[in-house]
């Protein structure tokens, strides 16, 4: 590396002329700066597969189909799934908030490894390229979870778009592994494993199931890659292969893959609730180990996906009692959350109020969830528009919520700038009514018998299905509007102050944007994450370096 | 006694010595052992559920196997983890002149594993064992070629390791001749080390479950 950053300087300040400046982020080593990478791929993809998603409404106002034939429908939802889950959401809050605010979050200098958190991000580029590659060259139809047979035989672009999937992955598992050792090992002084705020005790549940879980989707795909290219007997039942072992395979990923994307989203909900609400969090070791207890459960409960694959009774029974487990820690957490609230400082500040939406929406998706665990509920409700709305309430209305909550909570901190409060609740209230309206109806055609992935429909449902798709247009309203501002803001907003929102976790204790070093000297930390003051009582001592 | 002056190695700028750098980097391959072990663990899963539904497939393939080629790998990869270790052993004592030629030892034991790799693999396709589309052998049972599907894609996704591994020990021989490892620093060979024993390992399960059969 020639150029060498002034580690007191701000980490955006770059060296003169394009090429430095260029070349000043694309070898860069900073955490704060990978994350930023890394948060113009997401963006870009989310825009993407928002875009499918559009197309999708679009062609779904009339039963009989606008503009697509059968097999461009298939690509497009298929494109939109892919997209939105390896692309966007897996890596959205630990690769982008994560990279950013983790080691910040810890007092550390950087994460452990730079350059390998430099290498996943170019390796999550190849994997995006590939998927784009895919796209350009007769885009898969298989939907994204890639089932056999039909995965081995269809004309489409089955191979580049799992590789790019297995790519993605190799990513992701290097992410979890660097995460883990910089929580191990690079903790400020003073920061015991009960001190640790509790968006990284979220990182790493979700960093164990990263590297758990990934391995076993990478085998699969290399299996489902090689099933197509050479003609391996591994699930064709005409070559001798078995087709469930494959849902079996892709579902004990695929499954905890979901917590991989709800966890960081509730490790941002602790750190946005305790701050804007000025108080220590209610059951602390609670949040924290309920944070684990989800990521073990996890592996557990994949069957619940196959209850009609004709797997045994007594695993479907199995399956279903063990997935209902999961309530419990995620219940734990809404409580606590809520209790954190009783007697606290309140600001309606915008990230409280995507915390709010965070917990009514995700209340719902995990409700629903607890309908289609149980058996007799699922056999009906299996691949119906209700399973749509119940996965999207738990990954829109869950992860994308928290991920903007945390984009606005963060924002100050990641670029130096205010956003327009103002602009920023507009746009609040059309994502969170347009969510609404696009997929609370959808539990209604899901149990009224609309299947998943249809192309044409009964008359009947047209009057629900046009309301979904004006409910999108009001959804993709509010995030045009939200980009707007946020590009304003990251170039003509108010300079924002070190510590707006008065936190007291680290990284508010440092410049706003961050220096290269991220702290003048090593922060020692004396206390918990959230000594906020008592009504009356003095300030806390926790937080500050020294 | 008279103490030696240590050698000292200088931690990267966001560690607070070299023993915490080390123990980072140490925690890191292990985490990154436990993903392969999965990784190879869904092949096992795999392995399992193929030969309860073709049991007769994997005896008659194993019996298309030299027990004595697969035994002779083995051998190599259990010496080649020995002067692994004994090239440790010598940047430890900063013995500097010996590190080389163990780690040349350890190259040529993987590489002597791949050849013999190679000529089990040519002979399996000179007979048609190939499975999938070129599969052309007439077996006893029918699903025969299951069992070399299974053989090509656990040897095969094997070697890939052993390749990575070479390349790795290539990337030690080259650092050790500038002098990088002595007895206060042998973190990469270590990390090395954990990942040859892993592949070894790997092939310990992979060769009494496919040789060793009937
Ligand atoms: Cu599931």
């Amino acid at each position: 590396m020639s150029h060498h950053p002034d580690p007191n300087a701000s980490y955006l300040e770059s060296p003169a002329g394009f090429w430095p400046w260029l070349k000043s982020w694309l070898f860069t080593l900073d955490h704060k700066r990978i994350g930023i990478l890394y948060f113009l791929g997401i963006v870009f993809s989310f825009g993407l597969g928002g875009f499918f998603a559009m197309v999708i409404r679009i062609e779904l106002l009339r039963p009989h189909g606008l503009m697509l034939t059968h097999t461009q429908y298939n690509q497009v939802f298929t494109l939109h799934g892919a997209v939105m889950v390896f692309l966007f959401i897996i890596p959205s809050i630990p690769a982008t908030i994560g990279n950013f605010v983790l080691p910040l979050l810890l007092g550390a200098k950087d994460v452990a490894f730079p350059r390998l958190n430099l290498l996943s991000f170019y390796i999550y580029l190849l994997g995006a390229v590939l998927a784009i590659f895919s796209l350009f060259s007769g885009a898969v139809d298989t939907g994204w979870t890639f089932y056999t047979p039909y995965s081995t035989q269809t004309g489409t672009a089955v191979i580049s778009m799992t590789l790019a999937a297995f790519v993605l992955g190799f990513s992701s598992i290097l992410t979890g592994i660097n995460f883990i050792v910089t929580i191990h090992k690079l903790r400020a002084p003073g920061m015991g494993w009960f001190r640790i705020p509790l968006f990284a005790w979220a990182t790493y549940a979700t960093s164990i199931i990263q590297i758990l879980a990934t391995p076993v989707l990478a085998i699969t795909l290399v299996l489902l890659i090689l099933e197509r290219t050479l003609g391996l007997g591994i699930f064709d039942p005409a070559l001798g292969g078995d087709p469930v072992l494959f849902q079996h395979f892709f579902w004990f990923y695929s499954h905890p893959a979901v917590y991989i994307m709800i966890l960081p989203a509730m490790g941002v909900m602790s750190e946005i609730i305790t701050t804007h609400a000025q108080k220590d969090i209610f059951g602390y070791r609670f949040v924290a180990f309920s944070s684990i207890a989800i990521a073990v459960i996890s592996f557990l409960v994949w069957g619940h996906h196959m209850y009609v694959s004709g797997q045994s009774l007594y695993a479907n029974m199995i399956f279903s009692v063990l997935t209902l487990l999961v309530a419990i820690p995620s219940a734990i957490k809404v409580f606590n959350w809520v209790a954190t609230l009783y007697g606290g400082h309140i600001h309606w500040r915008v990230p409280f109020l995507y915390a709010m939406g965070f917990i009514f929406l995700f209340l719902i998706g995990g409700f629903t969830g607890i309908i289609l665990a149980l058996l007799s509920l699922d056999v009906h409700l299996h691949d119906t528009y209700f399973i749509v709305a119940h996965f999207h309430y738990v990954m829109v209305g869950g992860t994308v919520m928290a991920f903007v909550g945390a984009l606005h909570h963060w924002w100050p901190k990641m670029f130096g700038r205010m956003y327009s409060e103002n602009w920023a609740r507009v746009a609040f209230v059309l994502v969170f009514l347009g969510f609404n309206l696009t997929f609370f109806v959808q539990f209604i055609l899901g149990s009224k018998g609309m299947p998943r992935r249809y192309h044409n429909y009964l008359d009947q449902f047209q009057p629900l299905h046009a309301f979904s798709t004006f409910g999108s247009w009001v959804l993709g309203l509010g995030f045009i509007v939200m980009t707007v501002y946020l590009i304003h803001s990251a170039f003509r907003g108010k300079k924002a102050p070190a510590n707006p929102w008065e936190s007291r976790t680290l990284e508010w204790q440092t410049a706003s944007p961050p220096t290269t070093g991220n702290f003048e000297g090593t922060p020692t930390v004396t206390g918990g994450p959230y000594d906020y003051p008592r009504a009356g009582a003095a300030a806390g001592r926790n937080g500050r370096p020294e | 006694m008279s103490q030696v002056p240590r050698k000292e190695h200088h931690a990267a700028h966001h560690f607070d010595d070299a023993v915490q750098e080390r123990d980072a980097a140490l925690l890191g391959m292990w985490l990154f052992i436990g993903q392969e072990l999965l990784f190879f663990g869904g092949l096992a899963v795999l392995y399992i559920v193929m030969r309860l539904q073709h049991p007769g497939a994997f005896v008659e393939g194993s019996g298309h196997l030299s027990w004595k080629l697969g035994g002779l790998n083995t051998a190599f990869l259990v010496v080649s983890s020995m002067t692994l270790g004994l090239a440790i052993r010598s940047a430890k004592r900063d013995e500097a002149g010996k590190i080389v030629p163990f780690l040349g030892a350890t190259f040529l034991l993987a590489l002597s594993f791949l050849v013999v790799k190679g000529f089990e693999y040519s002979e399996k396709i000179h007979h048609g064992l190939v499975p999938g589309k070129w599969f052309s052998a007439i077996g006893a049972d029918p699903s025969l070629h299951v069992f070399f599907g299974m053989y090509f894609a656990t040897t095969g996704l094997h070697a890939l390791h052993v390749l990575i591994g070479m390349g790795l020990l290539v990337w030690l021989m080259l650092r050790a001749r500038r002098g990088h490892f002595h007895s206060g620093y042998q973190t990469p060979l270590d990390l090395v080390n954990l990942y040859w024993h892993t592949v070894e390992l790997i092939w310990i399960f992979l060769f009494p479950a496919l040789y060793l059969v009937s």
